[in-house]
């Protein structure tokens, strides 16, 4: 700990004794952030590349001539086609109902939003197997006068990542089309624009880059999601088992090339993620302004 | 006769249309189904409920479930503000690629965090290899799952306070410091205090994250009835056993609590609008 050099602050207001840590300790405390964040972050990271090429490039890749393999990317690709749509759309009606205009139960109204993130993927999936699945009145109903399958079927896995990523895209926007408020709408309004001519020439390009950003988060939770699919897929290979499932199931099978094959999936989802980290910095870095001023807790 | 206003007159349109979708997509989505589920509840008569959320398995799986991540996230408000204070305040090599990382567990599926956790801390792992001679297991045991849950709440604190403290007007550190203030004392009564309600914040989130997560605990955890059996993975093998009703309630014991998380971060971001003033 420095001493306190009461004259030297005033003599000369560049030394900062009394306002930093001395070098010692400056020095700990950066080797041991380092440290953490090396042992949680970059280790884990960095093994599941050298795992995946265990055993060379050759049955790494080789995962992914696997029908199984190409099924779960498949199905996942369509899953975050279909979700992170309905969610943009979602996000974008409630940033505008609640940004522009004043009515009672605003704050109550984000705070449901907010609600999926503070429930269990587990309990999340598992909603929709009590409302939705076979052995419920409606689940019946659309199975037998229908033949529509939701609960172990593919439109379940979309329901439930619809649910975990739900608040993703409304989140960025709220806040951001708060700060701006409704001046440059009104005057596109006074102009003679019309309401959706305002919102696209107007309101969109103000928002884009939050609205990009959202999405890149929504769409890495989409494809990534494991505890909510999990309970209402069913698991049932080949048909509605995503890339986070069929990870599980590779890593069950104790055989050392299924071990390579989950950790090659595993691989994918990381690049998946780091790609997402990176736009992300980017974004952050070069449109910081234009972005919403929160950044905690997804 | 004056007309009852929902909401205060604007010319911009669209509010009939953008507000009724928002509720309409809310309830479709969220809101019914989560009633559903305490409404299934509701279909098991107190006694069984009452047997169900007092059974052994069931009580350690909650102390389980709430230990490690009280202790998950206590780790993480120590870790995450002494991160934060470093990626704000020092300049050093790689720190904006540092700073990037935190967010991994985020954008990293939790299954991927799972699989890589496990076959780092297994006693032929990187890691797990490093403690076997001693004895020390740690996938597979309670501390396997109290890394898990550090690993996907590490980002909370870290994220919520980095912000205040870049926002932290150093022109009051000087003044304790020309006032003769020790460095010690500076932090403490004059840093200190505004980043309380910060922590707590990221406290509750990587909390509330912590008792919910099962992605990235069940492959380290071992699942061991009664001894590495979390929560969520309760409820699964209750769905499996399809003992629905079973399942629902302790859903319903889980989902209360999250209600009372965010309550208590609603609550602590009205007493600190109050207390240190919006921005």
């Amino acid at each position: 700990m420095a001493d306190v050099s009461f004259d030297a602050n005033i003599a000369a207001p560049a030394v900062q004794s009394s306002t930093d840590e001395s070098a010692p300790v400056r020095i700990a405390l950066i080797a041991l952030t380092v440290f953490v964040l090396a042992l949680f972050l970059v280790v884990p990271l960095v093994s599941i590349f050298v795992q995946a090429l265990a055993m060379g490039i050759g049955p790494a890749l080789s995962t992914f001539r696997d029908p199984e393999a190409i099924s779960a990317i498949l199905l996942t690709l369509l899953v975050a086609a279909i979700a992170v749509p309905c969610n943009l759309l979602f996000g974008i009606a409630a940033a505008w109902a609640i940004a522009k205009y004043r009515f009672p139960g605003r704050a109550f109204l984000v705070t449901l939003i907010d609600l999926p993130f503070s429930v269990s993927p587990v309990v999340a999936g598992l909603v929709y197997v009590l409302l939705l699945g076979p052995f419920t009145p409606i689940g019946a109903w659309l199975l037998e006068d229908y033949g529509v399958r939701i609960i172990f079927a593919v439109p379940g896995v979309v329901l439930a990542t619809i649910f975990v990523t739900f608040p993703f895209i409304a989140r960025e926007l709220i806040p951001l089309m708060q700060d701006q408020g409704t001046g440059d709408e009104e005057a596109a309004l006074s102009l003679g624009a019309s309401g959706w001519q305002t919102f696209r020439h107007v309101t969109l390009p103000n928002v884009k880059w939050a609205l990009l950003y959202g999405v890149l988060l929504c769409n890495a939770r989409a494809m990534g999601e494991f505890g909510a699919v999990a309970v209402i897929s069913g698991k049932l290979r080949g048909e509605t088992v995503t890339m986070p499932l069929q990870i599980e199931l590779y890593y069950q099978e104790f055989r050392a090339l299924a071990q390579v094959s989950a950790f090659s999936m595993a691989a994918v989802l990381a690049g998946l993620a780091l790609v997402t980290l990176a736009i992300k910095t980017w974004l952050e870095w070069r449109y910081a302004d234009q972005l919403a001023a929160t950044r905690a807790g997804h | 006769m004056a007309r009852f206003r929902f909401r205060q007159p604007s010319i911009v349109p669209g509010f009939g249309l953008t507000f009724g979708f928002t509720v309409f997509y809310l309830s479709l989505i969220v809101l019914i189904p989560i009633a559903g589920l305490f409404i299934k509840t509701f279909e098991l008569d107190w006694a069984s409920f009452q047997r169900i959320v007092t059974g052994p398995r069931f009580l350690a799986a909650l102390r389980l479930s709430f230990g490690a991540s009280l202790l998950a996230a206590l780790f993480n408000v120590v870790v995450g503000v002494l991160i934060a204070w470093v990626l704000v305040r020092y300049r050093f090599f790689a720190r904006k690629l540092l700073d990037a990382i935190i967010d991994l567990p985020f954008a990293l599926p939790t299954a991927v965090a799972g699989i890589a956790l496990t076959s780092l801390y297994v006693p032929s792992g990187w890691i797990g290899q490093l403690f076997s001679p001693y004895g020390i297991t740690i996938a597979y045991t309670p501390v396997g799952i109290w890394i898990a849950l550090v690993f996907i709440g590490l980002p909370f604190v870290v994220r919520t306070v980095q912000p205040v403290l870049e926002d932290f007007n150093r022109e009051v550190e000087e003044a304790a410091a020309t006032l003769g203030a020790p460095r010690r004392t500076t932090i403490l009564r004059v840093v200190a205090p505004p980043l309380i309600p910060a922590v707590l914040t990221g406290f509750s989130l990587a909390f509330a994250r912590a008792v919910g997560e099962y992605g990235s605990v069940i492959f380290i955890a071992g699942n061991i009835p009664r001894q590495t059996e979390i929560l969520p993975l309760l409820i699964v093998f209750r769905l499996e056993e399809r003992e629905y009703a079973a399942a629902a309630a302790i859903a319903a014991v889980m989902l209360s609590v999250s209600f009372l998380i965010l309550l208590t971060i609603n609550l602590i971001q009205v007493w600190s609008d109050r207390r240190f003033g919006n921005g």
